[in-house]
């Protein structure tokens, strides 16, 4: 792999910069790898850097219907936080963070991750309450948290609408400082990158459109490129969840729903950390280029078409100018949206199912972007061994089976 | 937007309506016969496919009835409604 450095943009600026190689081989599928995973988002990336740095398993492809990031991943609006209630989230949530904190220097490409905090807004006094709750049980697990007061809000946001007269008054926050957000795109090309340079096959325009099984067990995958075998294949698929199941030949309990986003023109740096609130439905944060990304919560039906309704827009527009009067003649460059894999508990599941050798990891939902090298990181595992690694244990399919549900609705219940 | 034709009233905004799920889900009539991966199956498990979908829409802004629609979730197209004691009219290997 070409390394990215100081001296060798020197070095090729030269040479005007006509010679850097690609960044990732256009690698074509072979007949038979020891694990595919189908997905090329950055949590399928993940799993596959992680399998061949991890464990050491570079027989491994990456198969992508379309092109690396043109999923979620590309889509999402990157918040990253582990501020989750319960204590096996706090686990799965806070493996990401730790990895979030070296992954410029693990990957060699800038990954832009910016850890310039979150604040979760609370509007009644039960809010407030169970803000204090999340905050307490984070610090028992390890995990920054504070709990702010209005004042502490409007320290931070001093354009806060904070007029006790408002439909949904701002009474505090919960503050978590390492939180923030990264690059998105730079999240997909940095793990594809890294993953190829170890040896992994990333293979684009590669649909997957059959799962190949033999006695019970996974044999292998038709595609759109022909059929390939393998030992072990790891569906990541996001909101196409459901579609992979079926074609394993059982069922999930997952919805796709689309997740809409947004960003304004670019204007001066105002807004230097990101706010969220689950009652008003909508979180801000500024991207470097000036935009403010904006998004909230999802379209209520099930959907796979990449676009929602213009109603949902109205909906946390109107949260949005309520909280922040300052934006209120903003114009709007962009709308879009992705489809996104909701689970009944909020959380994911992560592990074995019903047939030999296939293992989904799917159910983010809303937030996996956060997750994004925590669960390739513990997918891997799981891949590599067989079984679940001890913190993705509790994510099983199993959970609906046994009851064991871990519900984060509290903290996921905004679109992040 | 969607155009939702409520059997009662007819086509109306999708801003009058409110999105119940997946329709016939039948509730099992012995609940304690069943094993845990049966309940777990009524209870969670969903088809979600990417195509024709029957699904349930209730009315709230209006007539305030529940009623089916079959629609596809990948165009959004709907080409059918019909009322909860009405047959789905396509069939399942239509969908
Ligand atoms: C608008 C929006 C905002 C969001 N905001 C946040 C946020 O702020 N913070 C946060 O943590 N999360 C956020 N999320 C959620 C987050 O984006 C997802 O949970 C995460 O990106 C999922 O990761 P992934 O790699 O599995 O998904 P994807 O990037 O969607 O990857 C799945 C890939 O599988 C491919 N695929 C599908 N079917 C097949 C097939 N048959 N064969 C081969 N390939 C196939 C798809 O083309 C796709 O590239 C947001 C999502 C959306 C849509
Ligand atoms: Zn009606």
């Amino acid at each position: 792999m070409q390394r990215y450095s100081a001296l060798n943009i020197a070095r090729h600026a030269a040479t005007g910069h006509r010679h850097w190689e690609p960044a990732w081989r256009q690698a074509a599928p072979r007949r038979r790898y020891r694990v595919l995973i189908v997905g090329g988002g950055g949590h399928g990336l993940a799993s596959a850097y992680y399998l061949a740095r991890e464990h050491g398993i570079t027989d491994v492809a990456v198969l992508e219907k379309g092109w690396i990031g043109g999923g979620n991943t590309g889509r999402n609006t990157t918040i990253v936080r582990s501020n989750y209630l319960w204590s096996a989230s706090a686990a799965l949530y806070e493996q990401s963070m730790k990895l979030w904190e070296g992954l410029s220097a693990d990957l060699n490409f800038n990954v832009m991750f910016s850890q310039r905090g979150v604040l979760n807004l609370g509007h009644t006094l039960q809010d407030m309450r169970d803000i204090r709750r999340r905050v307490n049980a984070n610090r028992l697990n390890g995990i920054d948290g504070e709990v702010l007061d209005q004042a502490g809000v409007k320290k931070r946001v001093p354009f806060i609408n904070t007029d006790p007269g408002i439909r949904f008054p701002v009474m505090g926050a919960s503050w978590q400082p390492r939180a923030g957000i990264a690059r998105h795109d730079a999240v997909a090309w940095g793990f594809a990158r890294a993953a190829d340079s170890l040896g992994v096959d990333v293979v684009e325009n590669c649909e997957v459109t059959g799962i190949r099984r033999e006695n019970g067990s996974v044999v292998g995958v038709d595609t759109s490129r022909g059929p390939i075998d393998a030992d072990r294949v790891g569906v990541v698929v996001a909101g196409h969840a459901g579609v992979l199941a079926e074609m394993g030949g059982f069922r999930l309990p997952i919805e796709s729903h689309p997740l809409q986003a947004l960003v304004s023109e670019p204007i001066k740096p105002i807004l230097d950390t990101v706010v969220m609130s689950n009652a008003i439905h909508v979180y801000v944060s500024q991207s470097d280029k000036g935009e403010l990304v904006i998004g909230a919560g999802i379209d209520a039906y099930n959907g796979y078409g990449q676009r929602g309704s213009m109603q949902t827009i109205e909906h946390f527009l109107s949260a949005l100018v309520e909280l922040y009067p300052i934006f209120s003649r903003m114009r709007l460059l962009r709308h879009w949206g992705g489809i996104v894999d909701t689970c009944p508990d909020a959380s994911p599941i992560i592990g074995k199912t019903p047939v030999k050798g296939l293992y989904f990891n799917c159910g983010w939902g809303t937030g996996g972007f956060k997750a994004t090298p925590g669960s390739g990181w513990v997918f891997a595992h799981t891949l590599a061994t067989g079984e679940p690694h001890p913190i993705n244990e509790p994510f099983s399919l199993q959970r609906f089976e046994t009851g064991a549900l871990v519900d984060e609705h509290g903290a996921a219940a905004v679109a992040h | 937007m969607l155009l939702i034709p409520c059997p009662w009233c007819g086509p109306r905004d999708e801003s009058e309506f409110s999105y119940g799920g997946e329709a016939h889900i039948a509730r099992p009539r012995e609940p304690e016969s069943l094993s845990d991966a049966e309940w777990a199956d009524y209870q969670f498990m969903r088809t979600n496919p990417c195509g024709w979908h029957r699904e349930q829409w209730l009315h709230a802004h209006g007539c305030r009835r529940w009623f089916n629609v079959e629609r596809n979730t990948a165009t959004y197209a709907i080409r059918a409604a019909y009322r909860l004691d009405e047959a789905p009219p396509h069939r399942e290997d239509a969908l």
